[in-house]
């Protein structure tokens, strides 16, 4: 059988004093979608940037393609694609700029930045500098570059914000589950995100409240972790 | 790692050539600090030591402003998260910074030495050339190692501005010492190079121990 | 776990201290020029030798912190670093003092030990700003390790270096440390080394302490609200 995309067993992190994450156990399997769930400092982005190696776990034990965090780390971070709240390119430089930095960071061929720019839509205006886009393409830039290296494991914190309908359907073999990519999805669209789910974890103050398949999940057992 | 690294400072060169933020500011400041020290001092011209002084303490000045804005783009855009993603060596990105830095150091000296010259050092002092290229290089290099660490320590703190010339400057007093003793008999008339070697010496073994230092205590700052 | 072994320390400092005292002011000659000012010198050096041994010795710890990732070795290190800022402010005033009666300055250049102290004692002042600045406590402690482990290689580069300067320019006047010192000035000399090691360490087992307690009591008071909460 395949190792498991994500396999977390007691997960914690603290910041300070301060609990973060708290005995997060969840298992999701390659190509499957995890919605996760929460008000704003439950630790959802925290979660995400743990799964991204971007922060080493405290306890517990955290495994991405069977490889343990944080010391096998490195190991995942080419098939890991991360799409957080800030899109991660310089405004000065135009998006085939951006891309192509990115493009040599992972060791790709440059036609793979010209293939995202057409998948993205943002072909023609390729070459203008990023502050001059508009937060919808700039958000689709963003999806380029978390996608451009093919990663096995998609990380998305609110992947649609500042699309139109159109833009987010256009997206869709990039990141939504016709990608067959396993995905990590935190939504403040509940119905949304547990819609396109097949796991579904709640977070209160960092705490898991429930995990179970998305199906399981009632509107009102998710709206009651924003109470 | 070092394709790694070249593909950070093309990046890196790529950005300051486009918003020419760090380089410009420094050949201003340098050269309106030679017009406060004309005044300061109200002489017209300098030599010996009073020149090398003027020449060092001012470059050194400047740097502050290139190290305070070398992770700047990082911090703000998010750029170093986009290179701990990456499945890259570390050590790249204090490679990168720190030929960066030296890159911005080498730009402003072609700029600040021979505006020092006409503004402030007196005539037919300037004979020295090849052994200043030498000694401004080997200054180089260590400015840009310490440059690098100093910015990166720097970079999280709420007070940047104010503790990069803090952190900056006591550590450099050697890199000072050996440049300005260096460089002091090539503005005397006449005067030829003393005891070159031994503060080139001073120099190299500052660069060396402050590169291997940097290399090894780097990785601790981006590990999260 | 910090307080083991700390009364017979405490004890040993003592003792030591008032030995170094009696030796400073019965047994050790006074110097022929200048006088009984001269015996400030059997504070200051020692002083300086113990607060530069501080500050190389948090490097060391910070280095173990960053190895091991144990936060203790970062409170060691932030501890010694505190102390010998405390200790060097102490070199910088006697050595002014010391300045004043030898050569009638509050300050001199010539003396390449007290003007790398200077030096070290600017830098290692930014330690505290540094520190402060940071918010997330671990990275505090991670970049706080970083800057001591530099910084305290930054020690011998900066004694090297000055000393470079100044022999060229100023030859030494007077030779103080150690070397050609006569039999009881030696003497007293050492016992006043040995003296403020074992307040300094003393002390830093004290700090440690303290600091320990303070934490732990928090850390259970925390647990408390945390239950109490829990339950109501």
């Amino acid at each position: 059988m395949a190792e498991p995309a994500i396999a977390l067993d007691g997960l914690e992190r603290r910041y300070g004093e301060r609990v973060a994450l708290h005995g997060v156990t969840v298992r999701l399997e390659p190509g499957a979608t995890l919605a996760v769930l929460g008000a704003n400092g439950a630790g959802k982005t925290t979660l995400l940037r743990v799964l991204a190696t971007l922060l080493r776990p405290h306890a517990g034990r955290a495994a991405v393609f069977g490889s343990l965090l944080p010391g096998d780390g490195w190991k995942v971070r080419g098939r890991v694609g991360y799409l957080g709240h800030d899109p991660l390119l310089y405004r000065a430089l135009s998006g085939r700029e951006n891309l192509a930095y990115h493009a040599r960071l992972h060791g790709l061929e440059p036609a793979r930045v010209e293939q995202r720019l057409s998948a993205v839509g943002l072909a023609r205006r390729a070459d203008d500098p990023v502050r001059d886009l508009s937060k919808g393409m700039v958000q689709r830039l963003a999806v380029a570059r978390a996608t451009l290296h093919d990663p096995d494991l998609l990380l998305l914190d609110e992947p649609r914000a500042n699309l139109d309908p159109a833009a987010a359907e256009a997206l869709e073999p990039l990141i939504g589950r016709a990608s067959g990519r396993a995905r990590v999805l935190v939504s403040h669209d509940v119905d949304g995100a547990l819609a396109e789910a097949d796991l579904a974890l709640g977070l209160r103050a960092g705490r898991q409240a429930f995990c179970a398949p998305a199906g399981e999940i009632d509107a009102k057992t998710a709206r009651e972790l924003y109470a | 790692m070092i394709r790694t690294a070249a593909a950070v400072l093309r990046k890196d060169l790529l950005i300051e050539w486009r918003t020419k933020e760090a380089v410009p500011a420094m050949a201003l400041f340098t050269v309106t600090v030679y017009v406060l020290f004309h005044f300061g001092l109200d002489r017209d011209s300098l030599d010996g030591e009073l020149a090398s002084g003027v020449l060092w303490v001012t470059l050194l000045l400047a740097a502050v402003i290139g190290v305070t804005r070398l992770f700047a783009a990082e911090r703000e855009q998010g750029g170093l998260d986009a290179f701990l993603l990456a499945p890259v060596d570390r050590t790249a990105m204090f490679v990168a910074k720190a030929a960066a830095l030296f890159v911005y150091l080498v730009a402003l000296e072609i700029v600040a030495v021979p505006a020092f010259a006409v503004l402030l050092l007196g005539p037919d002092l300037f004979d020295g050339l090849p052994e200043l290229v030498l000694i401004l290089l080997l200054a180089d290099v260590g400015l840009a190692a310490v440059g690098a660490l100093v910015s990166a320590l720097a970079a999280e703190s709420r007070a940047r501005e104010l503790i990069v010339p803090l952190l900056l400057l006591p550590l450099v007093v050697p890199l000072l010492i050996g440049a300005a003793s260096a460089t002091e008999p090539l503005f005397r008339a006449g005067g030829e190079p003393e005891d070159l070697g031994r503060y080139l010496a001073l120099l190299g073994g500052y660069d060396l121990v402050f590169l291997l230092i940097a290399l090894a205590v780097f990785d601790f700052l981006l590990d999260d | 776990m910090f307080s083991k072994g700390l009364r017979p320390l405490a004890v040993a400092a003592v003792v030591t201290t008032l030995a170094a005292f009696a030796l400073v002011f019965f047994y050790a000659p006074l110097d022929a020029d200048q006088g009984f000012v001269q015996k400030i010198f059997y504070v200051h050096v020692p002083m300086a030798i113990v607060a530069l041994g501080g500050f190389v010795a948090a490097g060391i710890m910070a280095i173990k912190h960053l190895r091991t990732g144990d936060s203790s070795w970062d409170l060691r290190s932030y501890v010694a670093i505190h102390l010998s800022i405390i200790l060097g402010t102490g070199v910088l005033i006697t050595g002014a003092i010391w300045a004043k009666a030898s050569w009638g300055h509050w300050w001199v250049w010539d003396e390449p030990v007290l003007v790398s102290f200077l030096i070290v004692f600017l830098l290692y002042c930014v330690y505290y700003p540094l520190r402060f600045s940071i918010e997330d406590p671990e990275r505090q402690a991670r970049y706080s390790s970083v800057f001591a482990i530099a910084a305290g290689a930054f020690v011998p580069i900066n004694f090297t270096a000055v000393r470079l300067a100044e022999a060229v320019t100023h030859p030494r006047v007077l030779s103080q440390t150690g070397g050609s010192l006569p039999g009881e000035m030696r003497l007293t000399f050492l016992v006043c080394i040995l003296a403020m090691t074992l307040l300094f360490v003393t002390l830093w087992k004290l700090e440690l302490t303290a600091k320990r307690t303070s934490a732990q009591l928090k850390r259970l008071r925390s647990r408390l609200e945390l239950r109490a909460q829990a339950a109501g």
